[in-house]
């Protein structure tokens, strides 16, 4: 008799886990559904979708997020079979790796022309086109800086003076993307020599190497180090939270990489795809991507923002982004070599 | 005496084995698609050039001559032994006081001990920051040291590795025979002898199992080396570099298959254990009954206190951090983290969404992996099959989320296979779950099997009673238990899952957990640990109602342990 | 084996050979039992007796060899149609289940009805002398108890076959031997063919009808108690069932000799060479002995222990070369006033010696 209760306590149990189930996966299915992987933050998303949404009433964005690494990860395994129809605000530089796997489909949107050249890919029609800039940027801890009796950098060369030993973050290029772009500015801006002799100096004063690029600003913001390596969104979000730190864009320039869009190849629902693509680089989502993010695609459009100096524009240093994809797994291995294959630093 | 076998009995007891049969064929099967050949699809990749074709070697070989490889190595055997032994040696005289002594609070401190399940790897991670970071509230503790390293990694590992060897451990204490404690003490043995001669030898196979999956579990998880680790490489951090961070899956694939070394060595030494094994709980056994003891009793308590101690502030810490505005420079209390739905991650749509997963996870999770043990252990049918299960069943500790995930879509989104369909949906959430977490879940009914007479079965057999019955009516109440705590086990562990759903969550199917992770990352370090607080709240809130309806059922079903 | 039943033979094995791995655990073993019999598989620890017993059942895939019922083969049928009722060296009693329910368990299919397997339960524990303990679980009964409970469980779908596994070996001295007689009887009312498994020869020899002595996964002989006490068939039997005095010995056609003496053997007796002498330490005579009485021998007493029911003297023989045991009864150590240390002159009656091949 004990038996039969429990087995009828199972059935029971096993009942309202498909009720539940069964309830979840009934979706209303009256418009197409595009399926959009991004990287761009969720609080931006969430306006930049009502508005795409607005403009065209018959596509839904079926929309996976997350971080850069993952996102690029999962579209290369899929690639036999992809799942995504648009690759839309995720570094240029991983859709160049998509690019190089042959897993995009050119296409010029509706508006490109009016589009600044080096937004886009140079090929006709394009592969993939930019929507806004991020920007290498130091999150400085002015509280903690005090403290410790630190004065604040000017530059990249201020950040190998010994005043800095152990107080800086900076992402591992090895595991972050912003972490590759700061290195290829680096080797671009100062040349290949020069570029390596300011890393191993710099190395000398990094506390830790983190495995994001968000990480070192969020480490700065609450006091962990006094300096974290970033970039702009990331450090105007954490001072707007309340962190006490300052925004610095070192003189000599600034890496930076581009969040564009791009359509997968063979994608199941081209036409959406197409239609995001165009509102892409329509004024309207060019206003939303200037709400956070002072360099945006179309010329005119970006407006100065708080924390972020109005010419960030000119401070870019020149980026070859087909350089840096060539010359990525040289660029790592020699990096690795000199850097993590290293014992840990005694400070 | 009358001829009762008769012709339809016959009929009925072909059926039976052909049921035995067909049911290990079918989870051997399920294992098969579910384990073996999504891994194969990623470990093949480690053969292949970046463009698909053969290269034997190659990759390894280019792996090796990294630099710091070696050092990588070294680092995770260490920090994996480390875990090992500290985790196991707190773990057993903590099941001991549970299981053998008569100290207060047990239910209360049992709680506790598996209360890291019902956190997100990132909780523990988050918390040791707060306590012992640069700004942290046990600073002076740290003595100067860094908590970004080894240090930290340990004290991650051992509060993520510490249910697991709990529930192991416990499953093996607490089923001894108080006649072979009566008869050493009769003989006028010591405490320690008999410690020695009949708690350990008893306890051997909890313990060995014990050592392999914190060790297993140690040296491939990344979550904590990730968020503490500091300068300190690991291999499942390289893994976590290759494949997120360089997108390189060769030698992705060539480092998870370093990382399975040890669940092969797990498997040697498991069917190597077996054979010595022998069952403890016979009919004849008489459940043990600690006597009261002040001295022990009062030692173990404090011992026991203290790590409970240290298990709820890193939980209060990361409850409390949820609170406060902007740690450390804006104490405010504040509720505004709790409202997920402007941050990153999916919501409270992805709470209900992990909460989903969860149930199915652990319905469908126990169902199977309890029949998988059954069969493997107690059949004798189909020698092949019950040998893939087990062997199968240890393999998934031993591979990274991280891997699984990737092995997952390269197999799932195969469009030649049929599985495809499956793809995207809840369903293979729930499946690579089940398979992320089954190994310890396999263990434990394992353990709770081997502990029961052998002679059951054979006894049911030869009473004419199909199998199946004997396994409802006697095998599933006896270990009744162990299924619970298994069912429990496979719920919190999909409410904290991360590293492999991360790869093959959709937009409707986000997870809570996830959501953790983003907001972490995207510095909404308060709203991460109100997340990882709302899932360890509803995992306790499941506990306790999963407890308080089937304590009435227990204790009847139960009633036969007491004398 | 000894096939001068008239009865038909209920259960035989022809030929059955086992191996676990390396181990042989069985080698080319046959064995009938007849329909009613008691037969008792005897054997050290270890020489394969729960083996053979699991292949009869049915829980053990035999490797080779045959097993008829009735005459119709169940080689390969599985232990549920055997119809055969097993209790365990455990007992394997269901924990979570009452008593009654462990009785009850294999009546499920039987078609009896609620009632009807409620009343055969009780019959079945009273029968056994535990009525009304059905509601008790098994951690709750003494060792005897629960050796009962599985003997009737066993019993309650009435098989046609019994197989006991040491059944009594757990339980201590005193319920041993009160059991032993409670299953005898039992036996004996129900008349079900029984096979039962023991290392204790006196349990062999007081339950058995038969018994099969084992060794090495082989049977060695089978044969009535009587049969196997008198004349067993080996050296190994003859050690294993009983006290043995075994001497080294030359055997030349009727005679054998022992260090300086000869002895003379039974009729008939045609074996020659290295051989082991045997005799029974209750059938050295010491009453009416003289000096040309058919082999006689002159010995020391040694020692002389009583034992309750009799004395045991160890004999040292003249000569110092052997040694033997004897049991005397205590009226002839009173009678001829025996002590140690002093000698005797004991016959060892040639009907009585017996001859086992020795290896030299
Ligand atoms: N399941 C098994 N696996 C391996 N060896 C076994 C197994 N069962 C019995 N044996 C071996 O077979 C031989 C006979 O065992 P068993 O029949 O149990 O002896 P007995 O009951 O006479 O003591 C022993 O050597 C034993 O070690
Ligand atoms: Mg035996």
């Amino acid at each position: 008799m004990r038996a039969i209760k429990s087995g009828k306590m199972l059935a029971a149990v096993f009942a309202a886990v498909f009720l539940i189930g069964g309830a979840g996966s009934v979706w209303a299915q009256a418009k197409t559904k595009v399926n959009v992987y991004t990287a761009l933050e969720a609080d931006q998303i969430k306006a930049y979708k009502d508005a795409f949404e607005k403009s065209y009433p018959d596509v839904e964005m079926a929309i996976t997020r997350d971080s850069t690494g993952i996102v690029t990860a999962k579209l290369l395994a899929e690639k036999n079979n992809p799942q995504a129809d648009v690759v839309w605000g995720v570094a240029a530089t991983s859709l160049l790796v998509l690019d190089g796997e042959g897993m995009l489909e050119p296409y010029a949107p509706k508006g490109l022309d009016a589009v600044k050249p080096f937004f886009r890919d140079p090929r006709n029609p394009p592969y993939w086109v930019g929507m806004d800039v991020w920007a290498a940027t130091l999150c400085f801890n002015t509280i903690e800086a005090a403290k410790k009796n630190i004065p604040k950098p000017e530059s990249w060369e201020d950040l190998t003076k010994p005043v800095y030993k152990g107080q800086i973050v900076m992402p591992n290029p090895a595991s972050s993307g912003t972490g590759f772009l700061d290195v290829s500015s680096w080797l671009q801006m100062m040349g290949d020599q020069k570029g390596w002799a300011f890393m191993d100096a710099l190395h000398q004063n990094i506390g830790v190497y983190t495995h994001s690029g968000s990480k070192p600003c969020n480490l700065a913001a609450s006091g962990e180090y006094v300096i974290g390596i970033s970039f702009e969104y990331r450090a105007s979000a954490n001072k707007v939270k309340g962190a006490p730190i300052d925004l610095i864009f070192p003189k000599e320039g600034l890496g930076y990489d581009m969040e564009a869009t791009a359509i997968i190849k063979g994608a199941k629902n081209m036409d959406g795809a197409k239609k995001l693509a165009d509102w892409s680089v329509t004024k309207e989502a060019n206003e939303l991507y200037a709400k956070n993010f002072a360099v945006v695609a179309l010329p005119g459009v970006g407006k100065p923002l708080e924390f972020v100096p109005a010419d960030l524009e000119k401070r870019l240093v020149k980026n070859d982004f087909a350089w840096a994809a060539a010359n990525r797994e040289k660029i790592l291995a020699e990096w690795n070599k000199r850097y993590n294959a290293k014992s840990e630093p005694k400070s | 005496m009358s001829a009762v076998a008769a012709a339809p009995a016959r009929r009925s007891l072909d059926r039976e084995a052909w049921i035995a049969r067909a049911a290990i064929a079918a989870l051997a099967l399920a294992l098969i698609v579910t384990v073996a050949l999504p891994l194969y699809a990623l470990l093949s990749r480690g053969l292949e050039s970046k463009a698909g074709a053969f290269v034997g070697f190659a990759n390894y070989a280019a792996y090796f001559a990294t630099p710091g490889v070696g050092r990588a190595v070294v680092n995770s055997l260490v920090i994996a032994l480390a875990s090992t032994v500290v985790t196991v040696s707190v773990a057993f005289v903590f099941a001991y006081g549970l299981t053998r002594s008569r100290m207060p609070y047990k239910g209360v401190l049992k709680a506790v001990a598996l209360a890291p399940l019902l956190a997100p790897s990132l909780l523990p991670g988050i918390a040791l920051v707060y306590l012992f970071g640069k700004q942290g509230l046990l600073k002076s503790l740290m003595f100067g040291q860094e908590i970004y390293g080894p240090i930290g990694i340990l004290l991650g590992e051992a509060f993520y590795c510490f249910p697991a060897a709990i529930l192991i451990l416990t499953t093996a204490l607490s089923l001894s025979d108080q006649r072979l404690h009566d008869a050493a003490v009769s003989l006028g043995a010591s405490r320690w002898r008999i410690f020695r001669t009949v708690t350990l030898p008893g306890a051997r196979y909890g313990l060995i199992s014990a050592c392999f999956v914190v060790f297993t579990l140690a040296i491939t998880d990344f979550g904590v080396p990730k968020v503490i680790g500091g300068w300190y490489d690991v291999l499942a951090i390289d893994v976590y570099k290759r494949v997120v961070g360089q997108q390189d899956f060769q030698k992705g694939a060539v480092v998870s298959a370093l990382l399975l070394l040890p669940a092969v060595l797990a498997f040697t030494a498991d069917s190597f254990v077996r054979r010595r094994q022998v069952a403890l709980l016979s009919a004849r056994s008489v459940a043990f009954m600690p006597r009261p003891e002040r001295m022990r009793d009062g030692l173990l308590f404090v011992f026991c206190a203290v790590v409970a101690l240290a298990i709820l502030i890193v939980l209060l810490t990361a409850a409390g951090a949820s609170f406060v505005k902007f740690w450390p420079y804006n104490l405010e209390l504040w509720l505004g983290h709790y409202d997920f739905d402007n941050k990153d991650g999916g919501g409270w749509r992805a709470y209900y969404n992990s909460i989903e997963m969860a149930l199915w996870t652990a319905a469908c999770g126990t169902a199977i992996v309890f029949l998988g043990a059954y069969l493997s252990e107690k059949s004798n049918r189909f020698a092949a099959g019950r040998m893939a299960i087990r062997l199968l069943a240890v393999v998934p500790m031993a591979v990274p989320g991280l891997v699984l995930g990737l092995a997952y879509i390269f197999f799932f989104n195969d469009p030649a296979n049929p599985l495809s369909v499956l793809y995207r949906t809840m369903a293979i959430l729930v499946i690579s779950t089940i398979v992320h977490f089954y190994t310890v879940a396999h263990l434990t009914a394992v353990t709770a099997l081997k502990q029961m007479d052998p002679e059951f079965e054979a006894a049911g057999a030869s009473l004419g009673v199909p199998w199946y019955t004997t396994f409802r009516r006697v095998t599933v109440p006896v270990a009744m238990p162990a299924i619970l705590d298994i069912s429990i086990y496979l719920f919190v562990s999909a409410m904290t899952t991360v590293s492999a759903v991360v790869f093959l969550y959709a937009p409707d199917t986000a997870l809570a957990s996830i959501a953790v992770l983003n907001m972490d990352d995207a510095g909404d370090i308060a709203p991460a640990a109100a997340m990882a607080m709302m899932i360890v709240y509803t995992s306790a809130a499941v506990r306790l109602l999963h407890w308080l309806g089937t304590r009435g059922l227990a204790r009847r079903s139960q009633a036969w342990r007491g004398r | 084996m000894t096939g001068l039943s008239s009865k038909p033979s209920y259960l035989r094995v022809a030929g059955i050979a086992k191996s676990f791995g390396d181990v042989a655990a069985l080698k080319d073993v046959s064995l009938s039992v007849n329909e009613g019999e008691f037969v008792c598989f005897l054997g050290p620890s270890g020489c394969g007796k729960t083996t053979l017993l699991r292949v009869i059942a049915g829980l053990e895939p035999q490797d080779a060899g045959r097993i008829e019922r009735g005459g119709r083969d169940i080689s390969s049928l599985p232990a549920a149609q055997r119809d055969f009722g097993i209790v365990f060296q455990s007992y394997a009693l269901f924990p979570n289940l009452t008593v009654a329910g462990n009785v009850a368990y294999g009546l499920s299919r039987r078609g009896l009805g609620r009632a009807g397997i409620a009343a055969r339960v009780d019959e079945l524990l009273d029968m056994v002398g535990l009525p009304g303990i059905g509601g008790r679980y098994p951690a709750q009964l003494s060792g005897g108890q629960q050796q009962r409970v599985a003997l009737v469980r066993a019993l309650a779908p009435a098989p046609g076959l019994l197989l006991l596994d040491e059944p009594l070996s757990a339980l201590d001295a005193r319920v041993r031997v009160r059991l032993r007689q409670q299953i005898k009887a039992l036996q004996r009312r129900l008349g079900v063919t029984t096979i039962m498994v023991t290392h204790d020869q006196e349990e062999a020899l007081t339950l058995a009808d038969r018994i099969a002595v084992m060794n090495h996964g082989a049977i060695e002989q089978a044969g009535t108690p009587l049969e196997i006490y008198r004349r067993p068939a080996s050296r190994f039997v003859a050690d294993f069932v009983g006290v043995m005095n075994v001497l080294d010995a030359t055997a030349d056609g009727g005679t054998a000799r022992v260090g300086a003496r000869t002895l003379r053997l039974s009729d008939g007796t045609a074996q020659s060479g290295p051989v082991h002498l045997c005799i029974r330490p209750e059938d050295i005579v010491v009453r009416g002995v003289g000096a040309a009485t058919v082999n006689a021998v002159s010995a020391r007493i040694e020692t002389l222990e009583f034992t309750g029911p009799f004395f045991r003297a160890t004999l040292r023989l003249d000569g110092g070369d052997a040694t033997l045991v004897a049991d005397l009864s205590a009226n002839d150590v009173s009678d001829l006033t025996l002590a140690a240390g002093q000698p005797i002159t004991v016959v060892l009656p040639p009907d009585r010696l017996r001859l086992y091949p020795r290896e030299t």
